[in-house]
């Protein structure tokens, strides 16, 4: 243990308080507190990788295989989904650390500390969430982008490339970035009614991804009209070009998405000001 | 200043802070003692505003903790060293509680030179011993120069040396006109630090009065005695006024009387002593029958009593001569205060 220098408490003077400690200085605590922990750094390394590294692989076996490719997979397919197909799987990693944003106050007790430092907890919950969502969503855009400009260079050898000037691609961009900053809050939002973080994570996934797997499974005429409903269906949306049959354009069915996300955070937010910490 | 009226707060069933009303008066060290589950933390808790009380109402500097301008510039907290993010460095753990109530960078170093973690700084606090984590948590409580201090059973875990460091520092922040309120379960940790005490069990308000009087009220001077004729020595204290107790080790506990007084009885009844010894009550003592039907878990076979009774079975054991019948008095309410501390050790 290190030694004890100095007796009693004598220290500098505070330049004297004027004001109220609030939303400014929290988005900068929050801000050291995210980019401080390894797992922060660790779980964006691992999206990135997951994303740009699925795009290329599957626009190089694309290329590779083009000229054995039918004309019905000729026909359906998409340079720029192709490209952005790692999103799919980065979706899980933006869970976990949504979730963890928030449960990791929960399990290391941090919480605590971090209320008695910013007692109100509005202002405390809005900088978390924005300082994250911020977070997200340059790592979703920077991710999507390099995937994208990756894949379409892998896939220029056969000339099957796009661009960002083709109908819809460069929204589909964007909402690939969209899709990881609102699929991180969705499941923030999550963590902040269970606070816990195994739980948190569970039901993001299960909402997102098991959902819709069970919903395929109903009678078509019932999935044909539940699926537009679904949040996972919103968030697929916004990073592809083309509309799905039965559902809305892009917008409209990104808006479902956000509706869900901004109903969780609400939620989030009421729990999170009235329970006991 | 803290100020606690009519607060209540109940979990589920369970009660755990009943109508309990004090406060707390800036330039003294208040303790707050009670057993475990007596409701200290939970009343911390409602003071900082983490948990909502079912009933009354809690003021610091007259107003609720969440509608202070700058909470850390006012209140220093310490109520779990471990709540912390491991994964994060002390430092970098300081510096966003810092932000929050846009304390200055600077100020980051100064408290963690003043607990002595300087070295450590930089290290995830995953690391730390409990010790250390109580300094960090004291360091916290510091960032903001507060006038109020609370800290929750801050020795526990640390070494003699870190205890003698919290317990100078805590008596140096209440002369410099701070309120300091520390919560303990050990009475003899506040014996050596409090100027006022407040006593707790089962959530409800016991004692709240200074420590003086407290110990005034509770210790009774004893002169203990070995001698080779305890039944002579007995009949001689009785006659002249005194109460004896024999215990079973062959010594007697002798109230009443001063030691000059017992060992001039003793010379003139012609019996010889071997030893001759003033003990005081320990306050413990005091403190666990004065909170002894509110503790809420009793180890094993001891219903009704605190810790510490097996000792005053056993030395009951023989049927010691009890002189002075009317008077009986439990064996070991005087004891050293020295076995009262390595008892107090054992109740940890």
């Amino acid at each position: 243990m290190a030694t004890v220098t100095t007796e009693g408490s004598r220290l500098s003077a505070l330049p004297p308080a004027s004001g109220r400690a609030g939303l400014i200085g929290t988005l900068r605590s929050e801000f050291t507190k995210i980019r401080s922990v390894r797992s922060t750094y660790w779980t964006l390394l691992v999206l990135f990788v997951i994303c740009v590294g699925l795009g290329a692989l599957v626009t190089s076996l694309t290329a590779a295989h083009w000229s054995q490719a039918g004309p019905g997979q000729r026909a359906s397919f998409d340079p720029t989904r192709n490209s952005l197909v790692g999103l799919y799987f980065g979706q899980f990693v933006i869970v976990v650390l949504g979730a963890l944003i928030i449960t990791s106050e929960y399990s290391t007790g941090m919480i605590r500390t971090a209320l008695t430092a910013m007692p109100r907890r509005g202002i405390f919950y809005v900088a978390k969430a924005l300082v994250f969502t911020a977070v997200a969503l340059v790592i979703g855009e920077v991710t999507s982008f390099v995937a994208f400009f990756l894949g379409q260079t892998l896939l220029s050898g056969h000339h099957i490339q796009t661009t960002l000037g083709a109908p819809n691609v460069l929204r589909a961009v964007i909402g690939g970035g969209l899709f990881i900053a609102v699929t991180g809050l969705f499941s923030f939002g999550i963590g902040t009614l269970v606070r816990h973080t195994a739980a948190a994570i569970s039901v993001a996934i299960g909402v997102l991804f098991v959902v819709p797997i069970i919903v395929n499974f109903l009678p078509s005429s019932w999935t044909n009209d539940i699926m537009r409903w679904l949040p996972s269906e919103g968030g697929l949306a916004i990073w592809n070009p083309h509309q799905q049959a039965h559902e809305w354009s892009a917008w409209p069915e990104f808006g479902v998405f956000c509706a869900y996300t901004a109903a969780v955070l609400i939620a989030g937010f009421i729990l999170f000001r009235n329970r006991d910490a | 200043m803290i100020e606690v009226r009519g607060l209540s707060k109940r979990y589920g069933d369970k009660l755990a802070v009943d109508n309990l009303s004090f406060a707390v008066e800036p330039g003294k060290v208040t303790g707050f003692l009670g057993p475990n589950g007596a409701g200290k933390t939970t009343t911390m808790r409602l003071i900082l505003g983490l948990d909502y009380p079912t009933a009354g109402t809690v003021h610091v500097h007259g107003k609720q903790y969440r509608d202070l301008p700058y909470p850390m510039h006012e209140v220093g907290a310490l109520i779990d060293a471990k709540a912390v993010h491991g994964g994060r460095s002390a430092y970098n753990h300081l510096w966003c509680l810092a932000q929050t109530n846009d304390i200055p960078k600077r100020r980051v170093d100064e408290v963690l030179a003043l607990v002595g973690l300087t070295e450590v700084a930089k290290k995830r606090t995953k690391g730390f011993s409990l010790g250390m984590s109580q300094r960090l948590g004291i360091a916290g409580t510091l960032l903001g120069d507060p006038d109020v201090l609370m800290f929750d059973e801050p020795v526990n875990g640390l070494d003699p040396e870190g205890i003698r460091w919290i317990r100078n520092l805590m008596k140096t922040l209440a002369s410099e006109g701070r309120t300091v309120f520390v919560s303990s379960h050990l009475m003899s940790e506040m014996e050596n630090t409090a100027d006022d005490i407040i006593v707790i069990g089962r959530g409800r308000l016991i004692a709240n009065t200074t420590i003086d009087k407290f110990i005034a009220e509770n210790s009774t001077e004893t002169v203990r005695v070995r001698t080779p004729q305890i039944d002579v020595l007995a009949k001689a204290v009785a006659v002249a006024g005194g109460t004896a107790t024999a215990k079973g080790d062959g010594s007697l506990l002798v109230q009443g009387l001063s030691t000059d007084r017992t060992g001039d009885i003793a010379f003139e009844a012609g019996v010889r002593l071997h030893e001759l010894s003033q003990t005081r009550a320990s306050l413990e003592q005091a403190f666990m029958e004065l909170t002894a039907d509110s503790v809420e878990y009793h180890a094993g076979n001891q219903p009704g009593q605190a810790a510490g009774s097996h000792r005053a079975a056993a030395a009951d054991g023989p049927a010691p001569a009890q002189t002075t019948g009317d008077t009986a008095q439990p064996a070991d309410t005087a004891q050293p205060a020295d076995t009262a501390q390595a008892r107090t050790g054992r109740m940890n």
